[in-house]
């Protein structure tokens, strides 16, 4: 049955990136239970469109469903992203604010500590992050996932880093 | 290059994509300024310390399980999905014209017993076809492995109530390679293997007492050809892969071998 062929395949090429598509997912919804309602969502619209799948990165082309799948979802179930959204040419020369946090300061901060300041940031820098540091994308690789231009990227990581900075410091230095 | 355009060129600088130009700039800078040195070595330790912290999470096992069945799901209803197409080509109207045929089809047969044995054979063949293609896929072609007719035929004793004919066609290029136990239209028969360079033949024999019938060659299903004959008393079926004119040639050789009286 040329269907059955056509979901074995599926499996074989889309299944060994479900931790990638997971890890994006568990991150922007910020919970697991979405995260993983979300996953399944963003793989069976894969399967369906996976015929027009032209070969290529194909870890780069299910996070594009899931990245695309959760926004539609966060839209959907939650309120607006309640740190304030930028538009970020207008602000793009803001990222330096406050004194930054001691070298030893960061090289102590601990799983939970960066967890939960990586949680705070606002969704599109949190994508940007996760793609750019813990699946360890490209900036090409990023733009095309979240539709953007390469300025914008590096725009995003820049200020993304910049607050992560500014939160983990802030969060460090009240404990110490 | 000012401290301003360094500082915003940090973040590319550290994940190598910045261009060459660039690059050559702001290292020049930060040879020079210990302001925009402190701000790469500050980002460094960022980013070390976000790399140590291994905050990839997995699939849980339990996700993974339940894409899988949901495809599967998708799968089957999507086939179910083509078949239930074609229903709602059926109107009422044709529903009813189609129920009035299949009544009127249902009694012709009744009345006109003659019509049983294409019917029986059709679904025969499609017993045939699948007990073939079984055979060949459950890696179960043989209970006994043997060239020899002399072993093969005793090896059926107390496991059949007959005797089938067993004859090797080596000679002819269609060695017998084995036997199996099988089962068709509700009765345990006997399956012969024979083997054409690297095709497998399965021949079906089981008793047919009244049927005399030529070798008569059944239209070819899903790439298979099949025959079937009576003689001496049994009933054969033939199953191949091989070409049709192939198997018309080995089921004529068999034919000849077995003594149209005798068992």
């Amino acid at each position: 049955m040329p269907e059955t062929a056509r979901r074995e395949r599926f499996e074989q090429t889309v299944l060994p990136h479900l931790d990638a598509a997971y890890n994006l997912a568990r991150w922007l919804t910020r919970n697991d239970q979405d995260a993983q309602d979300v996953t399944q969502e963003a793989c069976l619209r894969a399967f369906r469109f996976f015929d027009g799948y032209q070969g290529g990165n194909m870890r780069s082309w299910l996070l594009t469903i899931v990245r695309n799948t959760c926004f539609t979802w966060l839209h959907q179930n939650r309120p607006p992203d309640t740190n304030e959204v930028f538009d970020e040419e207008i602000h793009s020369a803001e990222f330096s604010g406050g004194p930054s946090p001691e070298l030893q300061v960061l090289a102590g901060a601990d799983k939970e500590t960066l967890r939960r300041a990586l949680e705070e940031l606002p969704d599109v820098f949190r994508e940007a992050l996760v793609l750019r540091e813990i699946e360890g994308m490209s900036y090409k690789e990023i733009a095309d996932i979240a539709s953007v231009s390469l300025g914008t990227v590096m725009s995003r990581l820049a200020r993304a880093r910049a607050r992560l900075r500014q939160s983990l410091g802030a969060r460090l230095g009240k404990e110490s | 290059m000012s401290c301003e355009l360094t500082q915003r060129f940090v973040p590319g600088y550290l994940d190598g994509e910045l261009d060459l130009v660039r690059t050559i700039e702001m290292e020049t800078h930060l040879k020079s300024c210990a302001a925009c040195a402190r701000e790469l070595e500050s980002q460094q330790a960022l980013r070390e310390a976000v790399r140590r912290g291994s905050l990839a999470y997995s699939a849980p096992a339990a996700l993974r399980k339940s894409i899988q069945s949901s495809l599967r799901t998708s799968t089957a209803t999507k086939d179910a999905d083509r078949a239930s197409a074609w229903f709602a080509l059926l109107t009422w109207r044709w529903a009813a014209a189609f129920a009035v045929l299949v009544v009127c089809s249902v009694t012709a047969w009744q009345l006109v017993p003659a019509l049983h044995g294409p019917f029986n054979n059709q679904q025969l063949a499609a017993e045939v076809l699948a007990s073939h293609v079984r055979s060949l896929e459950a890696n179960h072609l043989m209970d006994v492995a043997s060239t020899d007719q002399h072993t093969v035929k005793p090896w059926f004793d107390g496991k059949l109530d007959f005797s089938p004919p067993v004859e090797d066609l080596a000679g002819d290029g269609y060695p017998l390679v084995g036997g199996r136990l099988d089962y068709l239209e509700g009765r345990e028969v006997a399956a012969l293997v024979y083997q054409r360079r690297k095709h497998f033949i399965n021949v079906f024999v089981w008793p047919d007492a009244n049927g005399v019938s030529p070798a008569r060659a059944l239209e070819s299903r899903q790439g298979y050809n099949l025959m079937r004959w009576s003689r001496g008393g049994f009933q054969f079926w033939a199953a191949s892969d091989v070409s049709a004119p192939d198997l018309a040639e080995f089921v004529r050789l068999l034919e000849n071998r077995v003594s149209p009286g005798s068992k």
